[in-house]
């Protein structure tokens, strides 16, 4: 069984449509890349796949729980599914424990010492063990982003959704939040990545999708797609992007 | 008699003063315990009034803003004469304490639910969307991730305008509130020598001059680094 299933996805924002019947299927332990030019509609789709967008029609079922039905408990169902964003979005009030232990205690009902232990062990896994009392502020970029990543971690969900993780960072540190997604890419865990970084995509990612104007022009592997692209926009797409 | 000894018996009057001290001390406990609940009552109105316009539902904005805006535009003073001379014509008679207390919370209820209102719309968006990813429902994110960055934004012009608002309580003295400025005037007719309204102010001046200087500490303190 698929862990995510989205069928049909369109997506209305007024009079422009963004989404126009995108379907992404991701199965278990799979690493999805979502490539295409700004306003292609990569990140509505992902967002669509938590239901932080409302699809205007279609399905998405995650680990075999229709997200649209009126009957989902939303909440329960997003603890599955981690959102990493482009600008980290950590809370500024909390310190980075404080972060990743709220939805513990909150949504997944675990106690103070529970949930801290939980927080610590998540912090580790991306190697920031030490700076579990330091606030965003006193943090960088990159650690902020691996803070982020813990707090979606933490909840142990099924699939993770990385909107553009790297694209607010500092070059220098875009590795280090990279080293943490190939960790958990060696885990096993299914993830849908929106992103830029053409090498990581060429070692770690199973398929890459191109998308261009609310469609998926064409999907395949990273070569197939990198090296001999069948469509024309993405042969440009991807020509724009080595060039820089 | 010099002018200056003049001015000391007109307005540093001894004897006045010390005659009439438990009456301003009486009055500085009725305008404490009339501003301490008008505080109470109005900050908390209007952090209802904000978490209910959070709701986004329409037409309950609508009268809340309507509400807002009428006493954000009325003077204070209006309100209050209008609850005490105008009510008992519909058999409903609040006394001048009650007539202030509620005309104020209702004016400091509409400021503040406007200081909260911006505080909450000025949190970033992707707060919202990061804490709802976790599994968070609104009113958990509302209340463990919004509301504790909005109120820290809010606490500089809140303060402020708390103290602005509270002063109002002077204005109970047209009621019949006998509260500082209420019984400093009495005292004036009786005695015939305005020493009273130097005590007035003095006693004015050992209550809000503390939250004055109160409020420009928070806002030092609490002004957002970023």
């Amino acid at each position: 069984m698929p862990i995510v299933e989205a069928r049909g996805i369109h997506k209305h924002f007024g009079a422009l449509h963004v989404l126009k019947g995108v379907d992404l299927v991701l199965a278990e332990r799979e690493l999805v890349f979502v490539i295409g030019p700004s306003g292609s509609g990569k990140s509505t789709l992902l967002r669509c796949l938590n239901r932080l967008e409302e699809p205007s029609s279609g399905s998405v079922v995650v680990d075999g729980v229709d997200l649209l039905d009126p009957r989902t408990d939303i909440n329960h169902a997003r603890q599955r599914i981690g959102m990493v964003f482009q600008s980290f979005n950590l809370y500024p009030h909390m310190t980075a424990l404080g972060n990743v232990t709220l939805a513990l205690r909150k949504v997944a009902g675990k106690s103070r010492d529970e949930a801290d232990a939980l927080g610590r062990a998540a912090l580790a896994r991306v190697g920031l063990a030490d700076r579990a009392g330091h606030t965003p502020g006193q943090l960088s970029g990159g650690q902020q982003q691996r803070v982020a990543i813990a707090r979606a971690i933490a909840l142990e969900p099924r699939v993770m959704l990385f909107d553009e993780p790297t694209s607010a960072l500092d070059p220098e540190l875009v590795g280090s939040v990279l080293g943490v997604m190939r960790d958990l890419r060696e885990s096993g865990m299914a993830m849908v990545v929106v992103s830029h970084e053409m090498g990581f995509a060429r070692n770690a990612a199973d398929r890459v999708l191109f998308m261009d104007e609310g469609a998926i022009i064409e999907q395949g592997s990273p070569a197939a797609i990198f090296e001999s692209p069948s469509h024309e926009r993405t042969r440009a797409f991807i020509g724009q992007i080595q060039r820089h | 008699m010099s002018s200056w000894e003049r001015f000391l018996e007109t307005f540093f009057n001894a004897k006045v003063m010390a005659k009439y001290l438990p009456d301003i001390a009486h009055g500085m406990l009725v305008t404490v315990e009339l501003a301490a609940l008008v505080i109470a009552a109005g900050l908390a109105a209007g952090l209802a009034l904000a978490l209910l316009r959070s709701l986004g539902f329409r037409p309950l904005n609508l009268l809340i803003i309507f509400v807002v805006d009428l006493f954000r535009a009325l003077p204070p003073l209006v309100v209050i004469v209008f609850f005490y001379f105008g009510l008992p014509s519909v058999d409903v008679a609040p006394s001048g304490f009650v007539s202030t207390w509620l005309s104020l919370t209702l004016v400091l209820m509409a400021f503040s639910e406007e200081i909260y209102w911006a505080g909450i719309t000025s949190i970033a968006k992707g707060q919202w969307e990061a804490a709802r990813s976790t599994g968070l429902t609104y009113g958990q994110t509302l209340i463990n991730v919004v509301l504790p960055q909005a109120l820290r934004l809010t606490i500089p012009p809140l303060t402020n305008r708390t103290i602005a608002i509270t002063k109002g309580t002077a204005l109970g003295t047209v009621v019949a509130v006998s509260e500082i400025l209420g019984m400093a005037s009495s005292a004036v007719s009786n005695s015939y020598n305005p020493s009273p309204l130097t005590m007035a102010a003095v006693a004015y001046l050992i209550l809000f001059f503390p939250m004055v200087v109160f409020g420009r500490w928070l806002e030092t303190r609490m002004a957002w680094k970023r």
